[in-house]
């Protein structure tokens, strides 16, 4: 069991990193990666958010929609979780430990379209043979974790860029998506590895 | 009439979601392997985007704005749901290979933003035509990548081969997704800079 867990967490991280390889939560990892301290503080609450959506959707899928046999209502009943997820987390952090809420600001809110949450959910359930509740919550840590290591590189990447010298054309976005693109070019370097411990 | 046509191309040029306004990435770069993912995802996000602008636009006075997000999210997921169920039905083979980038629909950013920019605001007719002008100008942006792409990286279009002896695969890979996407922006910049230079 242990070892499954590992091999999934590792493959989640490193070999199908959700931002570098499955291309899920592109719009923050463009949009929150000017400063390392904003993408460690967004990483982190995305992995948290994905942690308790993974469990939700999970407990959802197989003990409402499955036995009402309305799994076609799929989409409709994890966006709403996630929302009400996303808000419950907003109401806790903003009463128990208001120094991180303030850290985190707008981004909360915004995690609830970050498509990486609703993707986790999505995939736990369609794996072959399914996830059960322990392997879909670590699948969505490590998930969280891959786009936490993911957001964190390329925001250390973005702030030596400041600094550089970048043809006026090429400036701001361009040339993000030219260095994104060498970072999962850097990543590329773990495909195709498979854990069986 | 004329302010019809002008909402129209505002959403494919002026505005255009993917040039301009640099949303909706995800199925941007995540789709556009091959030609035919790219335009079915373009047009699939065009018809739950103009539906849903059209409902949106209907409602947009019965909707208390305390709750209005809410209500878009859940009208803007049901029908990503018919969307989803009718690709798997009708068009098997494509709902494959956009696999679960279909029901990603519901977060894309673009169809929230005119729902909350634009057709909260505006009458029927004109949120249908910015939903339509919109949904084109993303679907002709996922088609020039996604044809870029097939063609550098798997030496093909729409699944004809072009007779390319070794095609870069990385193109297909999500690396060549990223610098796509990249060296196009940078290639409209020196256009329009090169543009703005002569005018002044």
């Amino acid at each position: 069991m242990i070892a499954k867990l590992l091999a999934i967490s590792l493959t989640a991280i490193f070999v199908q990193n959700f931002v570098l390889v499955k291309f899920l939560g592109i719009c923050p990892f463009l949009g929150v990666s000017k400063k390392v301290d904003t993408a460690l503080g967004m990483g982190m609450a995305v992995t948290f958010v994905m942690t308790l959506a993974s469990m939700m959707t999970y407990l959802c899928q197989n003990y409402i929609l499955a036995p009402l046999r309305i799994e076609y209502m799929q989409t409709i009943a994890f966006i709403v979780i996630i929302a009400a997820l996303v808000q419950f987390v907003e109401m806790f952090l903003q009463k128990y430990i208001p120094s991180l809420y303030s850290a985190l600001g707008i981004y909360l809110p915004l995690i609830t379209t970050n498509c990486a949450v609703l993707g986790v959910a999505l995939l736990n359930i369609q794996q072959d043979p399914p996830y059960g509740l322990i392997e879909s919550m670590v699948n969505g840590f490590a998930s969280g974790l891959g786009f936490l290591l993911a957001i964190v590189l390329f925001a250390g990447v973005r702030e030596r860029l400041e600094f550089s010298d970048i043809p006026k054309s090429f400036q701001g976005f361009p040339i993000a998506l030219v260095s994104a693109s060498l970072l999962a070019l850097a990543f590329m370097g773990f495909s195709g590895m498979s854990f069986n411990f | 009439m004329s302010d019809l046509l002008k909402t129209f191309k505002n959403g494919l040029f002026d505005e255009n979601p993917t040039f301009v306004q640099l949303i909706g990435m995800c199925p941007t770069l995540a789709v556009t392997t091959s030609l035919a993912n790219g335009i079915g995802m373009g047009l699939s996000a065009t018809v739950v985007l103009t539906l849903s602008n059209i409902m949106i636009s209907l409602l947009r006075r019965l909707i208390p704005s305390k709750v209005r997000i809410a209500a878009y999210v859940a009208i803007i997921a049901t029908f990503v749901t018919v969307i989803d169920l009718l690709l798997q039905a009708f068009l098997p083979s494509l709902s494959d290979s956009l696999g679960i980038f279909i029901p990603l629909i519901v977060v894309n950013c673009i169809i929230l933003a005119r729902a909350e920019a634009f057709a909260s605001k505006n009458g029927v007719v004109k949120s249908a035509v910015d939903g339509l002008g919109m949904g084109l100008g993303f679907t002709m942006a996922l088609s020039l990548i996604s044809a870029i792409r097939e063609i550098l990286g798997a030496g093909t279009i729409l699944g004809y081969p072009l007779g390319i002896s070794a095609p870069a695969t990385v193109m297909i890979l999500p690396p060549g997704g990223f610098l796509t996407l990249g060296l196009i922006l940078g290639v409209m910049n020196v256009i329009k800079n090169r543009r703005g230079g002569k005018k002044s």
